[in-house]
């Protein structure tokens, strides 16, 4: 298993991280995609297990997530694949999924099998620190680490809570809304950042909206990684999908790398 | 009961019914669900909001609704005395009002003047109009695709009170996928908007606060029965979809264990077809739309298609107050089909002159089930949730009538 925080470890390195639906549009799609996305410069890839109400989602990853359902796409299904993912790419894997089929699994038994499928960490949108003291604790015991989520209408109070339990890294949510890619950023977004950064000492991913390297790059400028979803699903859609999401990849690393760079001399 | 459960205040702090309840929503949300509490807290212990609230109730709503003695349906049924809760009677014409009321007056301590809600029969969705014209407030209520077309009066009378209706086309098209909009909704514009949510469902603390606003049916129907019959009822039959007119009437009977509480669900085509809308009776649990509760899934933890000819119960969870007291036994639970929810609709039609909604003829059907085998002298009361005249078309449809 890979660990999430030795991605963050290199120094003036940005994290790239990708979402994919697994089973979207097909399971050989996320076998074939993921190592490519790997390839192209991703340090860290969630694998997402479809739901049947995903409230969190906009409409790209509902649809995403109802066609994956629709081709019989189950969690073990998603462990299988996560195992043979983990087997051939060499960085990190989470699931991000809602609390619902985690439940129904069992969490005991769903940690258990994350981690024997090299899973190393999970993400759930619907889990805040007040529902979670279960899972973080299941999942310790199993290493995987439980990321917490933040977004620009926590409070100081709630930053505190989640500075105090996130593993792996903090996700912050750019804007209050759903996924799905979007032309802009909030004016906020710096402040936001910052103002978590002065509480936490996990790295700080900033996720939702994120659909060109320029939006990528501007988030870099004050985060430790961005995470990139809608806009990648998007791409899979298309035809001959496996150069465009090469190439998207490989111009949000450059741009990040950009970034990187020119956080290093104003440092 | 014993004597913990007597004493134990429901929820507790952090929302939780037992095991069940919660807080499961977006961490965007989560700030909004403590102003949320913390508006209703002070709201609670300021006797000027009440005294609005309550005054409005009776010059607006109408209440109290009236106890009704179903006499000709009691002789029919040759058993228990049957007193109708006549919710049908409040203004819009059902039960939805009353939280409607107190949510909408919640929202002008919050500053937020932009409402958005979910309905699946068009009644909540209807109050919620209606109450967004009376206070001034903009309105926007969620509803699936398959609602609209099946309740096209209410879709109307929304329009008509200045509300935008949006219809909703994904998922199952119903009540749940309503409910999935308004989430993403208000997470887009927590800021601005209350989530005016219509049912014991959803995260801490709507359960409670709906709950709540909901307990005047009951404080009223046991003043009633007092008065008018100087003793508590046997028994009251209540139709449950998530289950918030069955907790408003059974909230002030909880503590009598004398009082047989009874919860009908939506059984749909029948409990063995797997088309029906019994989370209670034939689900179990999970977290579906910010709350732990019994849910109707499959064995992968995904939320399954419901069917009822009940708009208003075609819904897969169910609140977490109602699990609890189902896991403890003091609340009994029940399926009536589609089938038999319109012999229930029929029956009281014919026998009282009474058109009851779809919804509360499950109610009124298993209560024509049980009362024979009551004695004449036991007193049983039916919470008439709602009026039917949104049914009549899909009535007549399935009854072979022409409009």
């Amino acid at each position: 298993m890979s660990s999430i925080k030795d991605i963050f470890n290199k120094k003036g390195h940005k994290a790239l991280i990708a979402y994919l639906t697994v089973g979207y549009p097909s399971v050989e799609a996320t076998l074939e995609m993921v190592p490519l996305i790997a390839s192209s410069g991703c340090d860290l890839v969630e694998l997402g297990i479809p739901f049947s109400d995903p409230l969190a989602d906009g409409t790209t990853i509902q649809r995403a997530s109802y066609h994956a359902l629709q081709q019989g796409t189950t969690p073990e299904l998603c462990l299988e694949v996560a195992q043979k993912l983990s087997a051939e790419v060499g960085i990190p894997l989470v699931f991000m999924t809602y609390f619902n089929p985690v439940h129904r699994y069992g969490l005991d038994a769903f940690c258990r099998d994350c981690a024997l499928a090299g899973i190393s960490g999970l993400i759930v949108p619907d889990l805040p620190p007040e529902e979670g003291a279960e899972l973080e604790e299941i999942s310790r015991s199993h290493g995987i680490d439980l990321i917490y989520l933040l977004a620009p209408t926590s409070t100081d109070e709630r930053i505190a809570l989640v500075a105090e339990r996130s593993r792996g890294f903090i996700y912050l949510v750019s804007l209050t809304g759903v996924t799905g890619a979007r032309d802009t950023l909030p004016q906020e977004l710096e402040s936001f950042v910052s103002t978590v950064r002065k509480r936490a000492r996990q790295p700080l991913c900033v996720g939702f909206g994120i659909s060109t390297a320029d939006l990528a790059r501007r988030a870099a400028k004050v985060a430790d990684g961005v995470i990139v979803g809608s806009r990648l699903i998007q791409l899979l859609e298309e035809k001959d999908p496996a150069p465009k999401v090469r190439s998207f990849i490989e111009s949000l690393r450059s741009a990040l790398q950009i970034q990187s760079m020119i956080s290093g001399t104003e440092r | 009961m014993t004597e913990n459960e007597n004493t134990m205040k429901l929820p507790d702090e952090q929302g939780h019914y037992g095991p069940y309840g919660g807080k499961f929503v977006p961490e965007t949300l989560m700030p909004a669900l403590s102003e949320l509490e913390l508006v209703y807290t002070q709201a609670c212990a300021d006797p000027n909001f009440w005294e609005q609230f309550n005054a409005l109730c009776r010059d607006y709503i109408g209440r109290p609704t009236p106890l009704y003695h179903a006499q000709k349906l009691s002789q029919k049924l040759c058993g228990a005395q049957i007193l109708l809760k006549r919710e049908d009677l409040a203004h819009t014409g059902a039960h939805k009002i009353n939280n409607t009321l107190g949510q909408g007056l919640l929202a002008l301590r919050m500053g937020k003047r932009r409402i958005i809600a979910e309905t699946g029969a068009g009644q909540h969705g209807v109050a919620v109009a209606t109450v967004c014209a009376m206070l001034g407030l903009d309105c926007v209520v969620y509803m699936g695709e398959e609602d609209i077309q099946r309740q096209s009066l209410n879709v109307f009378r929304m329009k008509l009170l200045g509300a935008e209706v949006r219809s909703v086309s994904s998922g199952s098209r119903t009540l749940k996928d309503a409910i999935n909009e308004s989430i993403r909704d208000w997470v887009t514009n927590v800021r601005t908007t209350h989530y005016l949510l219509g049912s014991v469902v959803g995260p801490h603390p709507y359960p409670m606060i709906v709950r709540d606003f909901q307990s005047i049916i009951g404080k009223e129907t046991r003043e009633q029965l007092i008065e008018a019959h100087g003793r508590l009822p046997d028994c009251i039959v209540a139709c449950v979809g998530g289950g918030s007119n069955a907790i408003g009437i059974f909230h002030s009977f909880i503590r009598e264990p004398g009082v047989k509480l009874i919860g009908v669900e939506a059984g749909g085509l029948g409990l063995g077809k797997g088309e029906h809308a019994a989370p209670l009776v034939a689900g179990d649990p999970g977290v579906l739309h910010g709350a732990k509760s019994y849910l109707l899934q499959d064995e992968h933890g995904q939320v399954r298609d419901t069917r009822s000819i009940a708009p208003g119960l075609d819904y897969p969870g169910v609140g977490p107050e109602h699990s609890y007291y189902k896991d403890t036994g003091r609340i009994s639970y029940v399926a009536v089909t589609d089938d038999q929810a319109l012999e229930g609709f029929k029956l009281l039609a014919t026998t009282e002159g009474i058109i009851p909604a779809l919804e509360p003829a499950h109610a009124v059907y298993h209560a024509s089930q049980i009362a024979p085998e009551m004695g004449k002298d036991k007193l049983m009361v039916v919470n008439l949730s709602g009026r039917g005249d949104k049914d009549i078309s899909i009535a007549a449809e399935v009854l072979g009538m022409s409009l």
